[in-house]
This record gives C-alpha cells, structure tokens and sequence, in this order.
C-alpha cells in the first residue's frame, strides 16, 4: 500500500497538488489512523493532510476519483455452465489448451477481480505510471498487455484455430482478448490523465511564456486567462515583498538596554527613557504605461501588468498615456481586468504617440507624487514620432524619485531605431529592460525590482 | 515545563474515539459539522497537528474552535490577529515598570552586599554569585500563545483571521505550531506539557506562506447544502418552526446564486430566522422580508439589487 500511496501523490504533483515529503509522511501516518476501511474517512483523511487550498481541495477530489477508480472490469460471464452438455465431449480438451496459462484460465473464467489484480502488478512491471505524452498511449498499452501475457493468448487462440474441435474456444478466448485490451486501453487513459495531463499544461505555461507578446495578433484569447493568471501570480509576488515592512511601524517599546546604560551616568536612576525605534519606509509606486498606437500589440499585455500591480500594490498611482497623460487608477480600481483594459484603451488608446506632451503633463500635475522614496516604472517603446522628447522633464522625474525603470516591449537592437530615443531616454534611467515576454517579465520582477524597489 | 511525547489514545467512550463520536459530540453542543470537518478534527487529535481552517466570513469557521472547546470541556484562549501584530502583543512582554525598580532595588542592595569585599576580584566573584533576576520568569508578562503552552490541563488555542497578521508574524508560529514550544532569547525555550488544540482562521485575504500551511491540517468550510443549514438553523434557533426553516432556507439559497458583493452566510441565516421570530412570523411574505433585508445582506447596492426581485425570488423556489 505504501507504493499506492506514493503514486498517488505523484498523481497529485502532476495534477498541481503541491505535497511536500513532510505532507507526504502526514499522510502516510493519517492513513496508520484512520485505515482503509471506510472509503470517505480514508478520502477526507488524506485531503485534510495534502491539500492546502480550496482549489487543491478541488482538484484532490477529481484526482481521488480517477486514482481509485476500480471499476469490475467488463468481461463477458462465465459460460462454461451455460453451455448444452452435448459439447462435453470437448471441453476437457479445449481448456487443456489453455491450461499452461493463468491469463487465460481467468478470462474462460471471467474473474475480474483476478484481472484487475494481474493488469495492476502488470502495470507496476510495465512502468505504466511513467507515461507523460499522449503519443506514449499505444505503446504503453501494448506494454501492459505484453506484461499481462497477452502473447500466450495470442498463441493459444492460434493453436486452438488450427484444430476443428478448437475453433469454440478460439472465438471464446478472442471474445476476451478484445475486451481485455479495451480494459487495458481505459486503464492506460486513465494513468495518462493522471500523470501527463498537467505536465501539458505546465509545457503550455511554459511556451506561452517564451511567447513574445507583442507579436503580430497579440496573445491567442485561449491564452489570455493563463496569461492573465501568470502575471497576477508575478505582481502578488512582487506585492509580498512589500507587505513585509509596510506595516511595521513606531511602537512605543522601552529599550531596556539602552535605558539602563543611560542611567548609568545618574546613577542608575532612570532619567531617559529610551525606546525602540524602527524606521518607517513609504515605498511607493508610479506606473506610466504607454497606449499608443505603436505598442498596440503590447498594451494589453503591459496593461495587464499594470492592473495587477495595482491589485495587490496599496500605494500606486497609474498613468497611461498616448498623446495626452491620464490618471488610470479609478478605472483600474473599479473595474475587471478586461474592462479596465478595455475601458483605459477607449479612453486614450491607440493615438498619436508624443512623449514630450506626456512628461509635460505628468511634470505639471503630477511631479509631487515623486519623492525619495517612489519609484517609478515606465511601460513603453520610447518611439515619439519625432516629436520634442523633453529630456528634460525626464531628468526632472529621475531626479525627484527613488529609481526610474524602463520596461520596453522592443528588443534592445530596435532600440534608437527609426523614431525610438530609447537611448536617449535610458541615460535618466537606472535600469531599462526589453520586457517582451512573460519570462522576462518574471526576471524582472525577481532581479530588478528586487534591488530598485524599497523595500 | 516538559513535553509530553507519547500521544495517548483517547478511551473509546470520549468524543474524541471516532469520527461519528466526533459529530454526534459537537452536535451535542450545537455545532452541525460535516464529515470532512468531523474528519479534519479527529486527524488534528491523533496526529497532533493544527488546523487550517477557510472559509468566507460567518461559515462558522471561529465557531468551531469554541464549540471544540465546549465539547473538550477545556479553556479556551484566543487571539485575534491584525496587522503588525507582534511578539509582544502575541508571546510575552516583559513587566518594565517592575524591572526598573528591581534595579532600583539592586542597586542600593549591592552596596551593602559588595561593601566587605577585600578585593575587586573577590567583589566580583560574589556578584557573580548573586541570581540575575532580571530577565525572570517573575518579570514575564504572558500573553496569549505563552499562556497556551502554560496551561498544563491543555486547552483550545484560537488564532483568528492569521491573513491579517504580516508575514513575520506567520514565520514566527512556525516553531509554536510545529514542535509546541516557544524560545525566548533570555530564558531559552518554553515547552508546553500538554499540547493545545490550534486552530487557524483565514478568510484568505492574503496568500499563506507555504511552511505554515504544510504545518497545518487544512479544513475549507464551504457555504452549506440546503439539509444542512436547514440543521444549523433549527439547532441554533429551536423555536422556529420547520416550514419558516424550509422558507428562508431556500430563500437565502437562492441569494447565493445572485451576483452580490457578499452572499449570506450561515450567520446570516441564523441572525435573520432570530429576527423572524422576534417579529413572530410564521412564514415568509414579500414586506416581511423587504424590512429585514439588512440582516442578511451587508451592503447598500445588494440591499438595492435584491429588493426589486423579492417577489420573483420569493416565488421561484
């Protein structure tokens, strides 16, 4: 049972149920508890010791279901009593030819128990559980047959066709076979969508990621969700980082130590109260995301980035711009993802790009939200269209903040390219990035933020 | 203080024996559980572990741990946690006033003590001697997880809403929930004789880090099938009658299915057939529910989303 155990959570990692070997010898002593007896006690058992959250809850239910799913298998009855006596006569004879083989003597026999049992040790011997392509299907089948003794089958239907009085029980015996295989074919299925179905989802995570998202038709709307769900999994990351000294603040402890030494010099009467202080940092955030027309393909993607960031950051301020410069924050806070995106996009979407006029209305409404402690994270391909970039304003806002980070959806060898002043953009930048893919994008948010971004 | 390592099994006569003792126990004093919960429970005794418990605000996720208490006939200590929530609010504190005047105390004492000294080095030796009082247990003010471990009986530990508390805060259980037992850098480590019953809420407003959850049991308490908080509410409120039960019951099912800001919990449930009975209904009529709408639902735009549609939810069960 220990082995059934194990592969049952490898049934669960694959389906995404994060179990540690911690959880795992949790288990393992739940079970020593509760025993296999009771069906819902022994589910409810391992579910309170591995799964660790509603939807690992969920889908624990759904592996458990298909893990121990042991249907009796579907073999057609016995019908060795049901035959008229006439035949007799052959009978000793024809299961004398099957005699040499147990596999076969269960199926004349029609013991489901005993071929579920044998398909089981089959299985372990054949590496069923190892299939994690759905190509590996066939093959995996005809392993477990092969295990199983389907070969003898074979011979021993071959041998009983050759004789006339054989031809009963080779068409009996074929009968079987076929729905032996069927068996073992739903049997392999079912591994396979233990084992394998999450590591296809995890390569497609893995593809949509390396994906360049300003690529033409921008992100498949399949992917969106997944899409929308890494980046979220990315900004909550980033956003726990910030949790983490946020809320500490000064609190009105005595400093015993240090009171004590103080009083030293009065005699041991304690004149000053010392207290424990800590300092109180204020990170904040101001997010610029370019909408225009050139970074049409990207803007969902950088948008998305921007309103998760919004979610789970408490002190953000969101801009978004094209020509003119908007705060974004009321539309990001009150509305879904998509409608945010798609309401920011109609509001000022798609127009005429012009930095210049956007830095000159962030500088004029918005420069007191810079201090020492903001930093700032521009969203944007730096193209202008040959208008006036004011580098100036952009010196201005590298001066007045913490760090200035550029994000750009172009790869660094288009940058400076035709109407682009991304290098002349970059010397007021402390970090400036291509970021067109969620890979990057994850870097990003580990190496750079982590190193920019206060704490 | 020592840690008492064997788990002894309960006798088969106490609630604790077997799952269907478990629910039948805790229905005893008024908590309807489920089988998972009742599992959940049983698995925290006999493998000494806390639990986790879900669930959205008002499933009855604190009332559990109070109805554990009941059953267990044991103390219950709780602690609420909130941001910046710290050791000292959490673990002990120590009693500042009294240690400044015990080195008030000691100052004018070890004149008198240190004046015969021959030496320096002999004075030193005797201070040596003397018992540093300082950091003592006696100055030790303990708070709710430090009192926890010291109740010998054992008792319910409650640690309420831990996705408030900060990060820090959740590391800092680790070493309490997993080996039941705190350090204290000028003490050393308090271990508790008998290991309480934990239990954690959460209503999952942050993310829970992954050591704590794998120190953990983990119970979700979902929103209730209509048989069962049909239960609930006759347990909690065994006066009304069992067609109102039925009645609002499914009416409150049915808000569920809405699209609100937040949907009605069992607590809900249970305040509002209170209400009821206060009002002396006997069944449910569209101006009866119209004027106490606010008992189940805590917003003003789902008081005034739900208020047009009464009639036709009243009706479409």
């Amino acid at each position: 049972m220990q082995h059934t155990l194990e592969e049952f959570i490898r049934a669960l990692r694959a389906a995404d149920v994060r179990v540690s070997p911690a959880e795992a010898i949790d288990a393992a002593r739940a079970i020593t508890v509760t025993g296999y007896g009771d069906r819902e006690l022994f589910k409810d058992a391992l579910c309170v010791s591995l799964a660790k959250s509603p939807d690992e809850v969920e889908r624990f239910d759904a592996t458990f279901e298909t893990f121990f799913a042991r249907d009796a298998l579907a073999m057609p009855p016995p019908d060795d009593g049901g035959r008229p006596d006439d035949s007799a006569d052959d009978t000793p004879q024809s299961d004398a030819a099957a005699e040499g083989s147990a596999l076969a003597q269960m199926l004349l026999a029609g013991d489901a128990a005993g071929l579920a049992q044998a398909m089981e040790q089959a299985a372990q011997r054949a590496g069923v559980a190892e299939i994690r392509l759905s190509t590996q299907r066939s093959r995996m089948t005809r392993r477990l047959l092969d295990e199983m003794g389907l070969a003898e089958i074979e011979q021993i239907i071959a041998a009983a066709r050759r004789q006339a009085e054989g031809r009963a029980l080779a068409e009996r015996l074929d009968a079987r076979r076929k729905a032996l295989v069927a068996e073992a074919q739903a049997y392999v299925e079912r591994q396979h969508s233990l084992y394998a179905a999450g590591s296809a989802r995890s390569l497609r995570e893995e593809m949509l990621a390396k994906k360049a998202l300003n690529a033409d038709g921008g992100i498949d709307p399949v992917d969106l969700a997944m899409m929308q769900a890494l980046v979220k999994r990315m900004a909550k990351r980033l956003a726990d980082r910030y949790s983490r000294r946020r809320h500490i603040a000064n609190k009105g402890h005595l400093d015993v130590r240090k009171t004590l030494r103080k009083s030293m010099a009065h005699g041991g009467v304690p004149f000053e109260i010392e207290w424990k202080i800590k300092k109180i940092d204020k990170p904040s955030i101001v997010a610029i995301c370019d909408v225009s027309k050139s970074v049409a393909a990207a803007a969902q993607f950088l948008l998305t980035f921007l309103y998760s960031l919004n979610e789970v950051v408490e002190r953000l301020d969101a801009f978004a711009f094209s020509g003119r410069m908007i705060s974004v924050n009321e539309i990001l806070d009150e509305n879904g993802v998509e409608g945010a995106i798609l309401k920011v996009l109609q509001t000022i979407g798609f127009q005429q790009t012009d930095y210049g006029r956007a830095l000159q209305d962030f500088s004029e409404q918005y420069l007191d939200r810079l201090d020492r402690h903001t930093t700032v994270i521009i969203l944007g391909d730096g193209r202008s269209n040959f208008a006036e970039p004011r580098l100036d304003l952009m010196k201005q806002i590298h001066d007045r903040s913490r760090a200035v980070i550029w994000l750009n959806p172009e790869p660094e060898s288009y940058w400076s390219q035709g109407d682009s002043v991304m290098h002349r953009y970059e010397r007021f930048c402390h970090v400036a990035k291509p970021c067109n893919t969620l890979a990057q994008l994850e870097r990003i948010v580990e190496d750079v933020l982590r190193t920019y971004v206060p704490h | 203080m020592t840690i008492s390592t064997t788990a002894t099994r309960p006798p088969a006569t106490s609630p604790l024996a077997s799952v269907d003792a478990l629910i039948a126990g805790l229905g005893s004093v008024g908590y309807i559980a489920s089988r998972r919960i009742a599992t959940a429970l049983y698995m925290a005794v006999n493998l000494q572990k806390p639990i986790l418990v879900e669930g959205s605000a008002g499933v009855g996720k604190t009332e559990l741990a109070l109805s554990t208490a009941k059953l267990l006939n044991l103390p219950l200590i709780r602690m609420q946690c909130y941001e910046g929530l710290d050791e000292s609010k959490a673990l002990y504190e120590w009693k500042y006033g009294k240690q400044l005047l015990y080195t008030q105390i000691l100052k004018d004492r070890m004149g008198e003590t240190l004046a015969d000294a021959a030496t320096m080095d002999a004075a030193m030796d005797r201070l040596h001697g003397m018992g540093d009082l300082f950091f003592s247990e006696p100055f030790l003010e303990p708070r709710p997880l430090m009192k926890a471990l010291k109740e010998d009986g054992g008792c319910v530990l409650l640690i309420d809403e831990i996705d408030k508390s900060d990060e820090a805060f959740e590391a800092f259980l680790l070493e309490v929930l997993s080996a039941y037992q705190v350090s204290i850098p000028e003490l050393g480590v308090v271990v508790a004789k008998t290991p309480p019953f934990v239990f954690l809420t959460s209503n999952n407003v942050r993310d829970l880090g992954d050591a704590l959850k794998r120190r953990c049991l983990h119970l979700h308490i979902p929103l209730p099938e209509p048989a069962l908080e049909e239960r609930i509410v006759a347990t909690r409120v065994p006066d009304i009658e069992a067609t109102l039960t039925k009645q609002l019951v499914a009416f409150v099912q049915t808000l569920r299915t809405l699209d609100l800001r937040k949907a009605p919990s069992i607590s809900e449930t249970v305040d509002w057939a209170r209400a009821l009975i206060l009002l002396h209904a006997d069944s449910l009529d569209p101006a009866m529910v119209r004027d106490t709408l606010n008992v189940i639902l805590k917003f003003e735009q789902d008081i005034q989303a739900v208020e047009p549609q009464i009639v036709e939810l009243l009706a479409r069960r």
